[in-house]
C-alpha cells in the first residue's frame, strides 16, 4: 500500500473501527462496573446521596484545603496536559474540518500559533509528570506498566501532530498516517486501560460523594 | 491453596462491588492520598500511601474484571494472590490504618479508599491474617461481651461508685424507657465519670433512660477486625436488648467506631432496619441545648481546642453539635488548623490501639496531633471518644506535653446549672 492508500484507510475504515471499539468498549466497561451493583443501605439516611454525589463530582475538580506541593503539582500538571490535549484536539482547523466532513457540524478554529502553544504545553506537562513519576518515591512505588504505556499513548498524537504542523521528520502523508494511527490506538486503548478514568472519574466521584452524603457529610 | 486462603480470596471477590471497581479503574496513581494519611506524613515511607495498602485487592480486581487481567489468567500468566502476600500486607491494612477516612476526602478522582480498606479487612480476617491484639479483643467481645473483658458485675461496681458520687440512681433494665444508653468498656474502666455526667444531665432534663445489663457495650471489635459475621452478632445483642426494653432510642456513647458500628453499619450487618433510632450522645445533648434543657453555668477561661474523632465527625456526620456544645462552656475555643471533616486522627482508631504490634507506629503517627497542638499552643483538649482520649493521653505523656484531655459530656455536666444559667466565669483547669 502506498502512503496515500494508507491515509485513505486510516481516515475512513480505520477511524470508524477505532471509534466503534472505543464506544462499545467503554459502554461495556461502564455497564460492567454498574452491574456489579452495591448493597442497599438499610441505615436511616441523614442526607441525600444524589445531591452529594453530584457536588463531589464538581468539588473534586479543584484544589482542596491542606494540599501539599505534590497535590498542587498533580492538579496543575494534570489540568495542563488534559486541557492542552483537548484544546488541540477540538480547535485545530484540520480536526474541525475532518469532523465537518463527517457530520456537517463545525465551529471556529483557534489560530495555529495558539494550538502550537497548547500542544507544547501539553507535552511539557506530560514530560514533567513522567519525570516526577520516577523522582517521587510515592508515585514510583504506585506506578505500573500501564502508567507508562498510557503516557506514551497520550503523548504520541501530540508529538506527531506538532511534527506535522512544522513538516518535520517524515514526508507529510506518511507522518499524517502515523499521526492518525497514534490517535486511533489511543482511542482503542481507552476502554482497555486505565485511560478509561476519563469517564469513570465521574462514577468514582459520585460514589464517594453519595457514600458520604448518605451520612450527611460533604466530601 | 489452603482453605483459609481460598476463603479469604472468595470474601475479597464478594466485596468487589460497583464503587470498588470504579475506584480501582479510576486511580491514576498520583499519590495525593499519601499526603492525607498521618502514617505517611509522619514517616515519609511510601508504603504507607493509602491506595498502596490495597494492592492485593487491586490485583484481584485486575485479574477478575479487566480485559488484560482476564486474558493473562486465561493464558496462565497471572500470579494468583498468595498467603505470603496477604501476610506481608497485614501490617499495612491493620497497623498503619486507623480507618480515619481522611484519604477518601482528598483523592482527586474521588476514590473512597477507606471504604475499600474496610472491605479488604474482611478478606484478610477470612484468610486468617489479622493482628493478635484485635483477634483476642474480638474473641473477648463475643465470649464475654466486651473487648476488654468487662462483665456486668464490673459495671455494677462502677455504677455503685458513681451513684455514691452524684447522689442519683443509675437506671438499669428499665422497661419502657425512652432511651437505652450504651457505653464503651474504656469508659467503664477508665472514664466512669461519663456515666455520672449523662445521669446528671438526663436527670435535670427529665429524660427517661436506662442501661441494659445484657447489652451495655457499644464498641464492636468485629467491625475493626473486619468480620461482618461477628460484628452482626454484637449488633444483634444491642438490638435484642433494645427490643426487650422497648426503647425508642439507643444512645451511642462518646466512642467513635461504636457510632459507625451502630448507626451506619448495624442495620446492614443484621440485614434489617432497626425498630428504634440510634442517636449519638452529642446529638441528644445538642437537642437538649436547643430546647433549653441543658442550662450551664460558668465558662472555662483557658484557651482550649477540640479533637474531632474521625468516626463521629468525618465518617459519622456529627460535626457542628460538639462545637455548639463546647461554645456553651468555653470562653476561648480555638480550632486546630485542620479540623472538622478534615481533622487528623489521634493515631489509635480502627483497632490500632488494640494492636500491640502497632504501638510504636501509633506514637509516631501521634506526632501529627502534637504538631497541631503545638501550633495552637493550648493546654486543654476536649474530645468525645474514650479511645481517642486514651491515645491522646498516651501520646501527650510520651512527648512530655502538659495538655489536659477532657470529655465533652463530663465538661458539660460539671457546668450544669441547677436552675437557670448564671453568667459567671470560673477557673476549672
Ligand atoms: S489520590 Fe486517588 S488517584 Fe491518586 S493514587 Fe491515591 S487513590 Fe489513586
Ligand atoms: S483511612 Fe486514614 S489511616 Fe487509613 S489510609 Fe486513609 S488516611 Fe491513612
Amino acid at each position: 500500500m502506498t502512503s496515500t492508500e494508507w491515509l485513505i484507510w486510516v481516515r475512513g475504515p480505520g477511524l470508524q473501527l477505532s471509534l466503534g471499539i472505543f464506544i462499545l468498549g467503554m459502554t461495556y466497561r461502564i455497564m460492567q462496573t454498574y452491574f456489579l451493583g452495591r448493597a442497599k443501605n438499610l441505615a436511616e439516611p441523614r442526607g441525600s446521596q444524589w445531591l452529594h454525589g453530584m457536588k463531589t463530582i464538581w468539588w473534586r475538580s479543584f484544589f482542596h484545603p491542606g494540599m501539599t506541593i505534590r497535590g498542587y503539582f498533580t492538579i496543575i500538571s494534570g489540568y495542563t496536559f488534559h486541557l492542552g490535549f483537548i484544546i488541540t484536539l477540538l480547535f485545530l482547523d484540520q480536526h474541525i474540518e475532518l469532523f465537518r466532513s463527517w457530520t456537517g457540524l463545525s465551529w471556529p478554529a483557534l489560530p495555529p500559533i495558539v494550538i502550537t502553544i497548547t500542544a507544547v504545553l501539553g507535552i511539557a506537562a506530560l514530560v514533567a509528570v513522567l519525570v516526577d513519576r520516577f523522582a517521587d518515591p510515592v508515585r514510583y512505588l504506585l506506578s505500573d506498566y500501564q502508567d507508562y504505556l498510557c503516557w506514551v499513548l497520550t503523548v504520541l498524537p501530540l508529538v506527531t501532530g506538532l511534527l506535522l504542523v512544522y513538516k518535520m521528520w517524515l514526508p507529510y502523508t506518511s507522518l499524517l498516517v502515523v499521526h492518525i494511527i497514534s490517535f486511533e490506538i489511543l482511542l482503542v486503548a481507552i476502554p482497555f486501560t486505565k485511560l478509561s478514568h476519563v469517564f469513570t472519574i465521574f462514577i468514582a466521584r459520585w460514589y464517594n460523594g453519595a457514600i458520604a452524603g448518605y451520612k450527611g457529610v460533604q466530601s | 491453596m489452603s482453605v483459609s486462603l481460598e476463603r479469604g480470596i472468595q470474601t475479597l471477590k464478594e466485596h468487589i462491588d460497583a464503587p470498588v471497581a470504579s475506584f480501582f479503574t479510576t486511580c491514576v496513581h498520583c499519590g495525593m492520598c499519601a499526603d492525607a494519611c498521618l502514617f505517611y506524613t509522619e514517616t515519609k515511607d511510601p508504603k504507607y500511601t493509602p491506595i498502596y495498602k490495597l494492592k492485593p485487592l487491586r490485583r484481584l480486581w485486575h485479574q477478575e474484571y479487566t480485559f488484560w487481567g482476564k486474558l493473562a489468567a486465561k493464558l496462565g500468566f497471572s500470579k494468583p494472590l498468595t498467603a505470603e502476600e496477604l501476610k506481608e500486607w497485614e501490617p499495612l491494612v491493620y497497623d498503619s490504618c486507623t480507618m480515619c477516612g481522611r484519604c477518601s476526602m482528598t483523592c482527586p478522582v474521588g476514590n473512597d479508599i477507606v471504604y475499600m480498606i474496610r472491605k479488604m479487612r474482611e478478606g484478610m480476617v477470612a484468610a486468617g491474617f489479622a493482628p493478635e491484639g484485635l483477634k483476642s479483643a474480638t474473641e473477648r467481645a463475643i465470649t464475654i461481651g466486651s473487648p476488654m473483658g468487662v462483665k456486668f458485675p464490673a459495671l455494677k461496681n462502677q455504677i455503685k461508685h458513681v451513684e455514691a458520687d452524684i447522689g442519683l440512681k443509675i437506671p438499669v433494665d428499665v422497661r419502657g424507657a425512652e432511651y437505652m444508653a450504651l457505653l464503651s468498656s474504656m469508659e467503664i474502666m477508665n472514664f466512669p465519670e461519663y456515666i455520672g455526667a449523662i445521669a446528671k444531665i438526663f436527670d435535670q432534663a427529665d429524660i427517661r433512660w436506662t442501661l441494659a445489663s445484657d447489652a451495655f457495650e457499644a464498641t464492636n471489635s468485629g467491625i475493626q477486625i473486619g468480620s461482618s459475621d461477628l460484628a452482626a452478632e454484637l449488633v444483634e445483642r444491642v438490638v435484642a436488648a433494645a427490643e426487650r426494653l422497648k426503647v425508642n432510642y439507643v444512645i451511642s456513647p462518646e466512642c467513635g467506631h461504636a457510632y459507625t458500628a451502630l448507626r451506619w453499619e448495624g442495620p446492614n450487618l443484621i440485614g434489617r432496619p432497626y425498630p428504634f433510632k440510634v442517636i449519638h450522645i452529642l446529638e441528644l445533648l445538642d437537642q437538649l441545648r436547643s430546647q433549653d434543657k441543658l442550662p450551664v453555668t460558668g465558662k472555662i477561661k483557658e484557651r482550649l481546642t477540640f479533637h474531632d474523632p474521625c468516626q463521629i465527625v468525618r465518617r459519622g456526620g456529627v460535626i457542628e453539635e460538639p462545637r455548639r456544645l463546647l461554645e456553651m462552656v468555653a470562653e476561648d475555643f480555638a480550632e486546630m488548623e485542620d479540623h472538622g471533616i478534615m481533622n487528623w486522627c489521634c493515631g489509635g482508631g480502627g483497632g490500632v490501639s488494640t494492636n500491640e504490634r502497632a504501638a510504636t507506629l501509633k506514637l509516631t503517627a501521634f506526632n501529627r496531633k502534637r504538631h497541631q497542638l503545638e501550633a495552637l499552643g493550648v493546654n486543654t483538649l476536649v474530645t468525645v471518644c474514650a479511645n481517642c482520649r486514651i491515645t491522646l493521653e498516651e501520646g501527650l505523656e510520651f512527648n512530655n506535653m502538659d495538655v489536659a484531655v477532657l470529655g465533652l459530656a463530663e465538661t458539660l455536666a460539671e457546668h450544669l446549672a441547677e436552675q437557670s444559667p448564671a453568667p459567671t466565669t470560673t477557673q476549672t483547669h
